[in-house]
């Protein structure tokens, strides 16, 4: 009897943990739900130029100087960018260019730790601007657990905005460049089905790790040659315009994406 | 509270999955940066080539024919020559895509030629720059007197392959050569390339020849001609040369065009001074009359199905386009717009119908949908007509006449092209003046 009481009161202690752990964890939510309309406020007025807050403005101009002097100052950021748009083979090679940059990343010469420093404080650098807190934080610590602190960052940002799709001058941005790229194929029939799925996985400076067109099977079926023009002309203008002007935040939010290539507004006239 | 973790392990990968979309709908009309690079070719072809040809480098001179018909095109931008990094010969092999992204190129053309068994072997292939991948890769093997169509059909594989139509380069074109005063002219059948090379005349000009047509099926061509002052249709084999009367017809004959399957003509005549549409089957001979209007119908054209006609006619009292059934039933008019409307063409695609339109004085070459909806002006002149579609009903020929002075001087007629975006106009050279023009199907087809 008194053992059927223990176990009984085991079972419904466990059970009042567990609620208690789980209900916290429940509540925290709406805690960390403001952040997510202060972070969008910033990244909006981010994209519309507005000058930051001469304080702000100050605190961030400290840390750079007392980044710079933990990062050589030879190897300006651009040299990974070049490196980057020549990256441009078929879809499956450049997976393999992909992991060869990584691999290079994790190689111990000078030139190249140097490069990956100056890579991450210039995505700090972005950053700065919308989470001034965050960066006093980060002052305070050494360089190599900087980076790390960005990501846990990033991800804080991300559960805030998983939901959120990009904001209107973001998407606005976006378009306009691939407009600039995207060479449509004149020869089209346009009573067809023009409409090319393309979906992406991005580095968070923009530029392409994977594109993957969805409706693949269709480029190989007779009777739709045109489908696989179409669907290269977009492949080509999504290289060409790499890196893409993606946000400078909530890399989690935008590393995957689709765009729809739909050519029968342009042909139509 | 089960359920609670059930609901929350269910909205997890809801929420890691949200993706982005972002829909593309405007491009660039801009034409594509395309190199071509100068086929490579070893020495002891170039010295063959030489020998026989008269061209000191073959592969050079075919690269030229596939740049300029590129360049022609409107759609592609050949990019100079003087940029390239890359020697032709290992180009071909293998392209160092860095170099051509440098220089702005997104697709590249290489190829080699080669002299085997006193034949001219043409290799080519067709690279995506950015994706860094091989698009196409094609051999030819021909009689080398043939090395400008080899240059036409690289044109055409390579024009296929980024726009996703069929080219039109491995053409040619017929037309009315003109030579003499305005009041007297000469004029000729005359053929030649579409890119204006390898004219001739096929006919000597002692009688009026009009309105040539090609089938759309093969080499055979129908036009009019006068024999002691009445009109006769002939047809015109271009490869054997063969030519053959089709029928003497009474009073104004105009325009005799071949239906889409290319067995029978049809055209308009008048019959007991009322001129209407009949057709001639080209095995038989019976002549079908289609439309029975006390109007003038002229200008027959057929759809590429055949199951239509588009014709003009003045029965609503000023000209207009109608189309009706292969029969001559279910008549309709479908341009409505102000002025006169004459030549309408069936475009080969079956979507648009090209016409001629007259109004306040000036002539306008222009295009509407096959229901007469989306009516769009090409371009205006003083005075042009006649289009005819190239066989992948993207551009269209017509001919243009400039007008004369005071003293009756400075009379030009010539032959223009046209793409449907309105913006690539060109004329095309031709030794003398020259009218009527009508575009063959592929040669290569």
């Amino acid at each position: 009897m008194n053992r059927n009481v223990i176990i009984s009161f085991g079972l419904h202690t466990l059970l009042v943990i567990i609620t208690a752990m789980s209900l916290p964890f429940l509540a925290k939510k709406p805690i960390d739900l403001p952040p997510i309309v202060s972070v969008e406020l910033i990244q909006i007025t981010d994209k519309t130029n507005i000058p930051f807050a001469p304080k702000a403005k100050k605190i961030i101009e400290k840390v750079k100087e007392k980044e710079k002097k933990l990062v050589s100052e030879q190897a300006p950021p651009k040299k990974i960018k070049k490196i980057k748009p020549d990256a441009v083979p078929l879809p499956d090679k450049k997976i393999d260019k992909i992991e060869k940059i990584k691999d290079e990343k994790q190689n111990p010469e000078k030139i190249e730790t140097e490069i990956k420093q100056i890579s991450e404080f210039e995505k700090k650098e972005l950053f700065d601007t919308n989470n001034i807190a965050a960066l006093i934080d980060k002052s305070k610590v050494e360089s190599s657990e900087t980076n790390k602190k960005i990501d846990k960052i990033t991800q804080d940002q991300n559960k805030e905005m998983d939901f959120g799709g990009l904001t209107l001058s973001e998407e606005d941005a976006l378009k306009a460049q691939i407009f600039g790229c995207w060479s449509i194929p004149l020869g089209l029939p346009y009573d067809e089905d023009l409409l090319v799925r393309i979906k992406l996985q991005l580095k968070p400076d923009g530029s392409i790790i994977r594109t993957e067109i969805l409706d693949h099977a269709r480029m190989n079926k007779p009777g739709q040659g045109f489908y696989k023009v179409l669907a290269e002309s977009a492949l080509r203008a999504v290289k060409l315009c790499q890196p893409l002007r993606v946000p400078s935040t909530g890399y989690e939010r935008w590393k995957n994406m689709q765009l729809n290539f739909d050519a029968r507004e342009m042909l139509e006239g | 509270m089960l359920f609670r973790y059930l609901l929350i392990l269910l909205l997890l990968p809801i929420k890691a999955f949200a993706l982005i979309e972002v829909d593309i709908t405007r491009g660039n009309l801009n034409p594509l940066p395309v190199a071509v690079s100068p086929l490579a070719i070893d020495k002891n072809s170039k010295d063959n080539f030489k020998k026989i040809l008269k061209e000191e480098n073959l592969g050079s001179e075919i690269s030229k024919i596939v740049e300029n018909n590129l360049k022609q095109s409107g759609l592609f931008n050949p990019l100079n020559k003087d940029a390239f990094l890359q020697e032709p010969d290992i180009a071909n092999l293998k392209p160092r895509f860095e170099d051509w992204n440098l220089i702005k190129a997104q697709a590249l053309v290489t190829g080699k030629v080669t002299f085997v068994d006193e034949k001219l072997r043409v290799e080519f292939r067709l690279w995506d720059v950015l994706a860094g991948k091989e698009m196409m890769a094609l051999a030819f093997t021909t009689v080398p007197s043939n090395w400008r169509r080899v240059g036409h059909i690289i044109t055409d594989k390579v024009y296929e392959r980024l726009t996703g139509e069929k080219g039109y380069f491995d053409t040619r074109i017929i037309y009315i050569s003109e030579e003499g005063p305005k009041t007297n002219r000469i004029k000729k059948l005359a053929i030649m390339d579409q890119d204006g090379f390898n004219n001739k005349f096929l006919t000597l000009g002692n009688e009026l020849v009009l309105t040539p047509r090609f089938s759309p099926t093969n080499q055979m061509v129908t036009y009019l001609s006068y024999f002691k002052n009445l009109p006769r249709v002939y047809l015109l084999d271009i490869e054997t040369g063969m030519q053959e009367v089709v029928g003497d017809f009474p009073g104004m004959t105009f325009a005799p065009r071949f239906s889409p399957d290319g067995k029978k003509i049809i055209m308009s005549f008048a019959k007991d001074g009322n001129s209407d549409i009949y057709t001639m089957d080209l095995e038989n001979r019976i002549v079908e009359r289609i439309s029975n209007h006390p109007s003038i119908d002229t200008s027959p054209s057929y759809s590429p199905d055949g199951k239509y006609i588009t014709f003009n006619s003045d029965r609503s009292g000023y000209q207009q386009i109608y189309i009706m059934n292969s029969n001559g039933k279910n008549v309709k008019r479908i341009s409505f717009g102000n002025g006169l409307y004459g030549t309408p063409v069936w475009s080969p695609r079956g979507d648009l119908i090209a016409f001629t339109k007259l109004h306040k004085g000036k002539f306008y070459i222009g295009v509407m949908r096959t229901d007469g909806t989306g009516e769009r002006l090409l371009t205006e002149n003083f005075y042009q007509e006649a289009p005819s579609w190239s066989p992948n009903g993207r551009v269209l020929i017509f001919y243009r006449e400039t007008k004369t002075n005071a003293k009756g001087e400075g009379f030009s007629a010539k032959l223009w092209s046209i793409d449907l975006t309105g913006y690539n106009e060109k004329l095309i050279e031709t030794e003398t003046d020259a009218s009527d023009p009508s575009w063959s199907s592929l040669l290569s087809n």
